[in-house]
């Protein structure tokens, strides 16, 4: 959800009290029901909307792309086997031959978050990603997986994934929680990382999108400060389509690499 | 695959185990745990990685140092224990991934 906008909508009455004196960057990431009544009694918030919204594009893209199944592929069927092909590569690379396995999971979340990034930069729509319970919920799945993956390749043996190689046998008994504290790590680095640029991103547009209508409205000299606020937040715009691509491919590639480590053991 | 430094044979010999491992015959290097793409490494996107790795650690030690502690009632042995030990695994996890840098 962008900018002022938001702020205008969520808490008009209270902005226009204060006088435009706070900059109010958060109420953004509020929850609210969706979709009228039917949404309020079952808690069918505005994020689960985006979600939903996220998936079934992605599914209307390889649906609608490839239901020509030309040889000769147009534009949109392009994309959809450049979305196929993207991830089978990264799969393939990374984890190896048995990364086809894992392909189905690698694109439902890459392209999961990479939509649902897109969605958020739009005004009035919300991003569903920069929610940490979201992000939380998304990498402790991967972490299950990742580890129910290791046990059911290598049994018992998946915890010599925790003894480093070449180290003398005291040095084990500090070692091994080491090693252990930073597998555990992995579930909070993933989820803060994708969380932690989504929120930032969309706290600066709203904090530079607060300042030109605080400039705006001052008048005088200030209006060049609303104007330089306002092209910061067009930068801003594509910043954040950098970021949002970014972020969905970090989170794809590290599952990626957790999976190589899974399948392969050291 | 360091396909300049191995001679003029490397680019055939990298290209054959890259096929290779494209098919499962061969076992792919172990990922460095580096990030691969070049496009995030401003100096902004490396300082939050950074930070990101050792936070989380420590964040995962302390809630398991104190988690612990209450079950036991203990408090604070465990999360002086559990501490130090998170942020060597902090430590550990940026070190895997920006140190040995070429």
């Amino acid at each position: 959800m962008c900018g002022a906008s938001s702020g205008a909508r969520n808490r008009g009455t209270q902005v226009a009290a204060e006088g435009h004196s706070s900059i109010d960057a958060l109420s953004q990431f509020k929850l609210e029901p969706a979709l009228g009544a039917i949404g309020h009694s079952v808690n069918f918030t505005q994020a689960n909307l985006m979600m939903v919204v996220s998936s079934v594009l992605v599914l209307a893209l390889l649906w609608i792309g490839m239901s020509p199944r030309a040889m000769v592929p147009g534009r949109l069927q392009a994309a959809a086997e450049m979305c196929y092909e993207t991830v089978m590569s990264m799969c393939t690379d990374q984890i190896g031959h048995e990364g086809k396995k894992f392909f189905p999971l690698v694109f439902c979340l890459f392209f999961f978050i990479l939509f649902g990034n897109f969605l958020g930069v739009f005004p009035y729509f919300f991003t569903f990603t920069s929610h940490i319970a979201v992000t939380l919920a998304m990498s402790l799945f991967v972490f299950i997986v990742v580890t129910f993956v290791a046990i059911e390749r290598h049994g018992l043996h998946f915890f010599s994934y925790f003894v480093p190689k070449g180290v003398p046998a005291v040095l084990l008994p500090l070692l091994v929680p080491i090693e252990i504290l930073s597998y555990l790590s992995r579930i909070i680095s993933l989820s803060v990382r994708l969380f932690a640029n989504m929120m930032a991103g969309h706290v600066m547009l709203e904090v530079f999108a607060a300042f030109i209508i605080m400039m705006g409205t001052a008048g005088g000299l200030l209006y060049v400060g609303s104007a330089i606020s306002l092209s910061v937040n067009v930068i801003l715009i594509g910043f954040e389509l950098l970021v949002a691509t970014l972020q969905a491919y970090v989170f794809a590639i590290l599952t990626c690499i957790y999976l190589h480590d899974a399948v392969h053991l050291h | 695959m360091n396909t300049e430094s191995n001679g003029p044979d490397g680019s055939f010999n990298s290209r054959l185990q890259a096929a290779r491992i494209k098919q499962g015959l061969e076992t792919p290097p172990k990922p460095t745990g580096k990030i691969p793409g070049g496009a995030g490494a401003s100096a902004w996107g490396i300082g939050l990685r950074l930070g990101v790795e050792m936070v989380s650690a420590l964040v995962v030690a302390i809630a398991i140092g104190y988690g612990l502690d209450r079950y036991f009632g203990t408090r604070p042995v465990l999360l002086l224990v559990f501490l130090p030990l998170g942020i060597a695994a902090g430590i550990s996890n940026v070190w895997r991934q920006f140190g040995r840098e070429e």
